[in-house]
């Protein structure tokens, strides 16, 4: 498999602080890959510079091929990047639907977008019957898989996800993972940030462990699952 | 009776331009948590670019009815306050984007001393007429007098506002800016270009203060590069008094500043016996703005702004 995106020696700085430090990873075409880490390895930054969010002070990020490390957020998502942000991202005050359509800003083919944004009501029955209604009104769970189909309305090639499982209730989690799971089987590419190591490794191909801004591990995400030292710094057992 | 029908009449017209020009500071500071201090100006350059059409046309004997060479310096001062909107934001603001709230702000005051010292060198110190074509009849309204130039700017107003409101609230270029007022990052993230929204939301405010600024000058029959200053901070105080960077904010507190301006012009000199005259009528527009602040600094519609995401 070719890389989608390849992230080579990548450096990101926030004030002082050397929040990515010569950072390489890789995230093949159709793969799903998680990075894990304790609070402050550098994961949300990584993530924030491969959307355009924030600025790179070296390295290079190519996506299908192409530098778009010098892009900007909004000349990222018609390439086939979309994230979906720490905290969600709702437009609290916009409405349900009003959020979905955000997620289709780029796309010019409304009537397919419509036919798309009614499948999703039929599958969330909850979002579906609150469209109307400001998207700050529904519960954690019902913002994290909006602001996930609202990202899939994008139609990304490559799906960031940061932190989607923080602060929901088991049955919640289910619901998103196994939203992930669809995404997936349609072809996106998934980069999964996740502070839940054991649930990020059942769902992903290949795994990444990474420290103070940089990676300390990488392989096989079953295997790395088996890992003592992994299980003990990151399971608690 | 007949004299309070008349203040209202007076007072919603004069509030109906307040609330054109309040717009195009709630929407700036709707998204750019900005209070464009320039806006009273592009609204002066509206009149004064119109009414040097107008003139030039006159002047050239051109044999069109008045009501059309009005519009064309409507249609003329539009375009120009939209490239004039679009220039201040490109030159004097987008540079200051990331520097402290301050700076922009003050660059907005010094925005707005340039321009009235172009309009100054252009146009000169002195004031410029309306030239009488537009039509002069009136019409009598429960014992009060309405006329053609009054329904005129109402009418104009009016339907702003409703293009406005369906504009931001029907259209995609209306969630854009929505989206782009609770959070640019987050914006970014959906492929919505924060700062061609940003140059959107300064066109279409300046080309609705173009459109102020002719009807202001059309109502009073005069112009002056000043115009713009005292219009501009009662516009100001209106979208404050409404909940700055609330839509229907500024438009109800356009329209109730302007109700309070008048009524409290008409009836001051008999609440004071005579002391003080209707020559006081500009200080109820800060009067407002003091009892605002203080009261409720959110404004009538504004929700308390800790809830930007």
């Amino acid at each position: 498999m070719s890389d989608l995106l390849a992230v080579n020696k990548l450096r990101v700085v926030y004030g002082q602080i050397h929040a990515v430090q010569d950072l390489s990873l890789t995230v093949a075409e159709h793969e799903r890959v998680c990075l894990i880490g304790a609070n402050g390895a550098g994961k949300t930054s990584l993530l924030k510079a491969i959307a355009g969010m924030i600025p790179h002070r070296g390295g290079s990020v190519q996506f299908a091929g192409r530098n778009i490390a010098h892009l900007s957020a909004h000349q990222i998502v018609p390439l086939g990047i979309t994230l979906v942000p720490e905290g969600r991202g709702i437009f609290t005050r916009m409405s349900v639907a009003e959020n979905l359509a955000m997620g289709a800003y780029i796309r010019r083919d409304k009537a397919v977008v419509a036919v798309e944004i009614d499948a999703i009501y039929q599958h969330y029955p909850r979002l579906g019957e609150r469209r109307h209604q400001p998207a700050g009104q529904l519960s954690g769970g019902e913002q994290q898989l909006l602001a996930i189909n609202r990202a899939l309305l994008s139609r990304p090639r490559l799906l960031l996800l940061d932190e989607p499982s923080m602060g929901l209730a088991p049955l919640m989690v289910k619901a998103i993972f196994e939203t992930l799971r669809l995404a997936h089987q349609q072809g996106v590419a998934i980069l999964l940030v996740e502070q839940n190591a054991h649930l990020a490794l059942a769902h992903s191909d290949r795994a990444y462990i990474m420290a103070n801004g940089q990676i300390t591990q990488h392989g096989n995400a079953a295997e790395l699952a088996q890992d003592r030292s992994i299980q003990h710094a990151y399971f608690g057992e | 009776m007949d004299i309070l029908v008349q203040q209202l009449i007076n007072g919603l017209v004069l509030g109906s331009v307040y609330a054109l020009v309040a717009l195009g500071y709630t929407m700036v500071y709707g998204i750019l948590e900005l209070i464009n201090f320039a806006h009273g100006e592009v609204t002066m350059f509206g009149a004064m670019v119109a009414l040097a059409v107008i003139s030039a046309l006159l002047g050239a004997g051109v044999d069109l009815p008045g009501v059309v060479i009005a519009l064309l310096g409507l249609l003329t001062a539009i375009p120009a306050c939209m490239l004039l909107g679009y220039g201040i934001e490109r030159l004097a603001y987008r540079p200051l984007r990331h520097a402290p709230r301050l700076a922009p702000l003050i660059t907005a005051i010094g925005v707005s001393i340039v321009l009235q010292n172009i309009a100054m060198l252009i146009w000169g110190r002195q004031y410029i007429s309306f030239p009488p074509i537009l039509p002069q009849g009136y019409h009598t309204l429960l014992g009060a007098r309405i006329t053609d130039v009054q329904i005129l700017i109402l009418v104009a107003s009016l339907v702003l506002m409703v293009a406005l409101t369906l504009l931001v609230q029907r259209t995609q270029l209306g969630r854009a800016m929505r989206a782009t007022a609770q959070s640019p990052q987050l914006a970014g993230l959906m492929g919505v270009d924060a700062n061609r929204v940003i140059s959107l939301t300064f066109i279409i405010g300046s080309g609705i203060a173009a459109v102020a600024g002719v009807l202001v000058s059309a109502y009073y029959g005069l112009a002056h590069y000043y115009m713009g200053f005292l219009l501009g901070l009662k516009a100001f105080s209106a979208a404050v008094l409404g909940g700055v960077g609330n839509l229907a904010g500024a438009m109800l507190g356009g329209l109730l500043l302007g109700v309070i301006e008048s009524l409290g012009a008409g009836y001051i000199g008999d609440i004071t016996g005579g002391f003080l005259g209707s020559n006081y009528q500009d200080v109820f527009a800060f009067f407002v703005l003091i009892i605002v602040l203080i009261v409720r600094p959110s404004g009538l519609l504004g929700k308390p702004s800790h809830d930007r995401a």
